[in-house]
């Protein structure tokens, strides 16, 4: 399906990256495509660039993508995953400027309704201080 | 209150003085163990959202009322157990719409399949 924009979720810890997704799937249902990852190859805590593309490339669609990140590099990673994105897919790919699991559940709530990307950015981006 | 009374309590008003527009309004209780939570608010939100009307809610007595088609919004109205939910919608789809939240909240925001 994709005819809502999808949620990917970008943790230093694989735990919190698929407890925020379990909690997405649960609060807010089905109908938003979402993919997660957190730590690093080795298992420990990180963040790794070609498995943030992984997830981006999963939940893909036109409609675009949203991700959430909790801290430092799991932001400047997912940024430079955006930049190695083929160019007609990074101006349909954003990373919110909101907390991780707030801003996923409030993400996807307004993705669900079919809401364009950026007013989908611009919700899970309403409890971030400016 | 328990909770067969609560929802027969639960009532709709179409206002039918407006005949260019559709206005409606309804109230509810709130019967929800600890309010407006998170979860109740994504269900109200994403219901509120497949109308078009434009929908306007509050706690009765509230001075100021909020757009349930933002979740942020439905959460920071902080609605407690038992409090009077009022809506208001105007639009094609209006009546619809309040009758849809009103039910949502007398059936205490069952699961669905959706």
């Amino acid at each position: 399906m994709s005819d809502t924009v999808s949620i990917v979720i970008v943790s230093h810890s694989q735990d919190i990256a698929k407890g925020t997704a379990d909690m997405v799937r649960q609060m807010v249902g089905k109908e938003v495509n979402i993919a997660f990852c957190g730590g690093n190859p080795d298992g420990g805590l990180g963040t790794d660039v070609p498995r943030i593309i992984d997830a981006i490339e999963t939940v893909w669609t036109p409609k675009g993508v949203a991700i959430l990140v909790d801290l430092g590099g799991a932001e400047t990673n997912s940024e430079m995953a955006v930049e190695m994105l083929p160019p007609e897919r990074r101006n349909c790919v954003v990373v919110c400027n909101a907390p991780i699991v707030e801003g996923a559940v409030m993400a996807a709530t307004e993705a669900a309704g079919g809401s364009p990307l950026d007013k989908v950015r611009a919700v899970a981006e309403e409890l971030s201080p400016s | 209150m328990d909770k067969k009374q609560a929802v027969l309590k639960s009532k709709l008003m179409p206002d039918s003085l407006n005949s260019a527009e559709d206005i409606a309004k309804g109230s509810v209780q709130l019967l929800h163990a600890v309010g407006m939570h998170a979860r109740p608010a994504v269900k109200l939100t994403k219901l509120a959202k497949r109308f078009e009307s434009q929908i306007a809610m509050r706690v009765a007595g509230a001075v100021d009322w909020i757009d349930p088609k933002s979740v942020t919004k439905v959460m920071a109205m902080r609605a407690a157990r038992d409090s009077i939910i009022e809506f208001e919608a105007r639009g094609a789809d209006a009546q619809a719409a309040v009758a849809a939240l009103v039910r949502l909240v007398a059936q205490d925001f069952p699961d669905t399949s959706r």
